[in-house]
């Protein structure tokens, strides 16, 4: 059996410990892919790039890249961050204050042992792709907001890493600069041939540029799918808040669906059973003042208002009721319907309008290698041809213990 | 403003500024250049700077690295280790000479071996002078870089290393330039302290003139014979003062904690 050519990309597997917090995930990232890490403040993402770029060690598990081991706590190897291929772009860029522009750009290739004359070239190559060739000789302080974003990724990239890494990199800029940065940004991480990953906390920012994301909350993936199903059907609370949904957990049984934070929805044609999770768009819930009469929705409850908002060109309400729920409104609706705090109205929702799915299971998945060439166990174990453990020591060494524990994860699926 | 406080304070000034006052008042104005330009005076001059250099040379790459090591590393004994490298900050420098004298004199522990392996002997010789004022300076240095290497922002670093710098690259093309500011001022600083240095000089080193004779012993001895000459003398040394206050003063004339 030959090995496929396919482990590029990046395959991770780690527990990284950083002060008291714990980051425990498994993933795996194809080549060319842009992973969009979303999660609340101290969710660990910065720490997961960390230990990507070898400023923290791994205190458990491994991390591989391209099919080389960068990081294993087991075997105690380490590749240290100035040996890493990979590029990170702060969240603050931390371009060093005291070269211009072009030495900024020409540190890696210079770090990394390229002549003088050949970083030269690959400077200018790099500043003229990011189009700020006219920066060269510039300082950081003297260059706005977006410009500083250019050289800070011209800069990681001209290290010709394999492994891209972006910690929130339009946080920094005011809001029109990102639009503009944005764009561009998102070509040059398609061009990116490597795995990219890109923190992020903005919803909008991670569904422009990512092709999957990673939603993590305490240390741990509860989240793994494309943009359009992470929006559409939400895991967690965070999620939903950040994708601008309710969401319900509830315990299906038939059509009717109890929720856990009191009150029932109907959904005929669903076809889950026990745990699941109902979105719903906040645009979709109608408000009335009275209990609605002909009305085709078969969700029907009351509830009172406690706040407002202003949104761009709508009115958010907060409702409590069973179950709470936030709606928006027209403000011709809002003065129309006399709407304010403490007033009761009545909530309908077609059940077409509501999003059932269950909760997405433990996201664990078998290593990247084994995946990609054996679907499925194969029916045989590695114990079957290789001589067992003596003694709770593998005689094969830690690569063997390693095998086996990877194919225990690819049988146990 | 309230009399209690601002009475002091004009005392304080008073004490501070009127012997200087005094020393340019009572300056041989006439009799300055052929003062200065007696074969002692420029001997000790001279002596005073080249050891001066030396000892800021020496200071910078001993005590740069020792800086590092202090602010960057952590080891068991370490806090132990910054209160001996600071000790001679306040430590009366004749003490620290005597120190020296009783290490590297000729029957000292470390001298007694140098002086029977290698024929060296290093009381009473230049080399003697630059070891007294690096005794005595260096510190100056070390405290100053190592406050800057403490307060300086670690990112830059870590950024350098995802880059492929090794500590090392690091060290000589982020560390370095990022605390040059301190780096420039700890070497005055210990510039300045150096070539006022006095009582470890006299002790470890004598007063050959010519040979370990700096300015601050010659001025001592020309107040016996020579007033004039002292006077002088130090008004050079008042003036080389200032000089060094003048390049510090983005740190220390622009009174809070500019660090």
């Amino acid at each position: 059996m030959t090995l496929p050519t396919g482990n590029e990309g990046l395959d991770v597997d780690a527990t990284v410990r950083r002060g008291g917090f714990t980051l425990s995930v498994a993933f795996t990232v194809p080549a060319g892919q842009v992973l969009g890490i979303l999660g609340p403040n101290g969710a660990g993402k910065t720490t997961l790039l960390r230990a990507l770029a070898g400023l923290t060690p791994v205190a458990d598990g491994r991390l591989i890249l391209d099919g080389q081991v960068i990081d294993d706590a087991a075997a105690g190897l380490f590749i240290d961050a100035a040996h890493r291929p990979a590029g990170y772009v702060f969240q603050d860029y931390r371009l060093f204050p005291h070269l211009t522009v072009a030495d900024n750009v020409a540190f890696s290739p210079r770090a990394r042992g390229l002549g003088k004359a050949a970083a030269r070239a690959a400077t200018r190559h790099w500043l003229g792709r990011f189009g700020i060739a006219d920066l060269a000789g510039r300082k950081p302080a003297e260059l706005s907001g977006g410009q500083a974003q250019r050289v800070a990724l011209a800069r990681a990239l001209a290290g010709e890493p394999s492994l891209l890494l972006l910690d929130e990199p339009l946080a920094a800029l005011d809001a029109r600069t990102r639009l503009d940065v944005q764009a561009e940004l998102r070509r040059h991480l398609t061009d990116f041939a490597g795995p990219c990953l890109l923190v992020t906390h903005d919803p909008l920012e991670a569904l422009v540029l990512a092709d999957r994301l990673l939603v993590l909350e305490d240390g741990r993936i509860v989240q793994d799918g494309t943009p359009a199903q992470v929006a559409r059907r939400p895991a967690t609370e965070y999620v939903a808040k950040l994708v601008g949904l309710n969401l319900y957990r509830g315990h299906a049984d038939g059509p009717e669906v109890t929720l856990a934070g009191g009150g029932t929805f109907t959904v005929p044609d669903h076809d889950c059973h026990g745990e699941v999770l109902i979105a719903v768009r906040p645009s979709a819930i109608v408000v009335s003042t009275g209990p609605p009469h002909a009305t085709s929705a078969r969700n029907v409850w009351a509830a009172e208002i406690a706040g407002l908002t202003m949104l761009a060109d709508r009115v958010r309400l907060d409702l409590r009721g069973k179950p709470s729920a936030l709606a928006d409104v027209t403000p011709a609706a809002v003065s129309e319907l006399s709407l304010g705090p403490g007033g009761q109205v009545w909530l309908s929702v077609k059940a077409t309008d509501l999003e059932v799915y269950s909760r997405p299971p433990e996201l664990k998945p078998p290593p990247f290698i084994l995946r990609t060439f054996i679907p499925n166990g194969g029916g045989i174990s590695p114990d079957t041809f290789l001589p067992s453990p003596v003694c709770g020591r593998d005689p094969l060494g830690a690569a063997a213990t390693d095998y086996r524990r990877a194919w225990r994860a690819v049988t146990m699926d | 403003m309230p009399g209690p406080l601002l009475v002091p304070a004009l005392v304080a000034v008073a004490f501070l500024v009127l012997p200087l006052v005094g020393l340019v008042i009572r300056a041989p104005w006439r009799r300055l250049g052929p003062v200065l330009s007696g074969s002692d005076a420029v001997q000790a001059l001279w002596l005073s700077l080249w050891t001066a250099t030396v000892t800021t040379g020496i200071s910078l790459v001993l005590g740069v690295p020792l800086a590092w090591v202090l602010a960057r590393t952590s080891f068991p004994g370490q806090r132990l280790l910054r209160a001996l490298v600071t000790l001679p900050l306040v430590l009366p420098p004749v003490v620290g000479g005597v120190a020296l004298l009783l290490a590297f004199g000729r029957t000292g522990f470390i001298g007694r071996y140098l002086n029977s392996w290698l024929n060296l002997t290093i009381p009473f010789s230049p080399l003697a002078v630059v070891m007294a004022q690096t005794f005595v300076a260096m510190p100056f240095l070390v405290i100053t870089v190592e406050g800057a290497l403490r307060s300086a922002d670690q990112g830059f670093e870590e950024a350098a290393a995802t880059l492929g710098a090794g500590r090392m690259t690091v060290f000589r093309r982020i560390t370095v330039p990022l605390i040059a500011p301190s780096l420039g001022a700890g070497a005055v600083l210990c510039w300045a302290r150096a070539l006022g240095e006095f009582g470890a000089t006299i002790t470890f080193a004598g007063s050959f003139p010519g040979r370990t004779e700096t300015m601050p012993i010659a001025v001592y001895y020309a107040l016996e014979n020579d007033p004039d000459a002292a006077i002088a003398l130090s008004l050079v040394l008042l003036l080389v003062s200032v000089a060094v206050l003048v390049s510090l003063r983005d740190r220390w004339l622009r009174g809070s904690a500019v660090q």
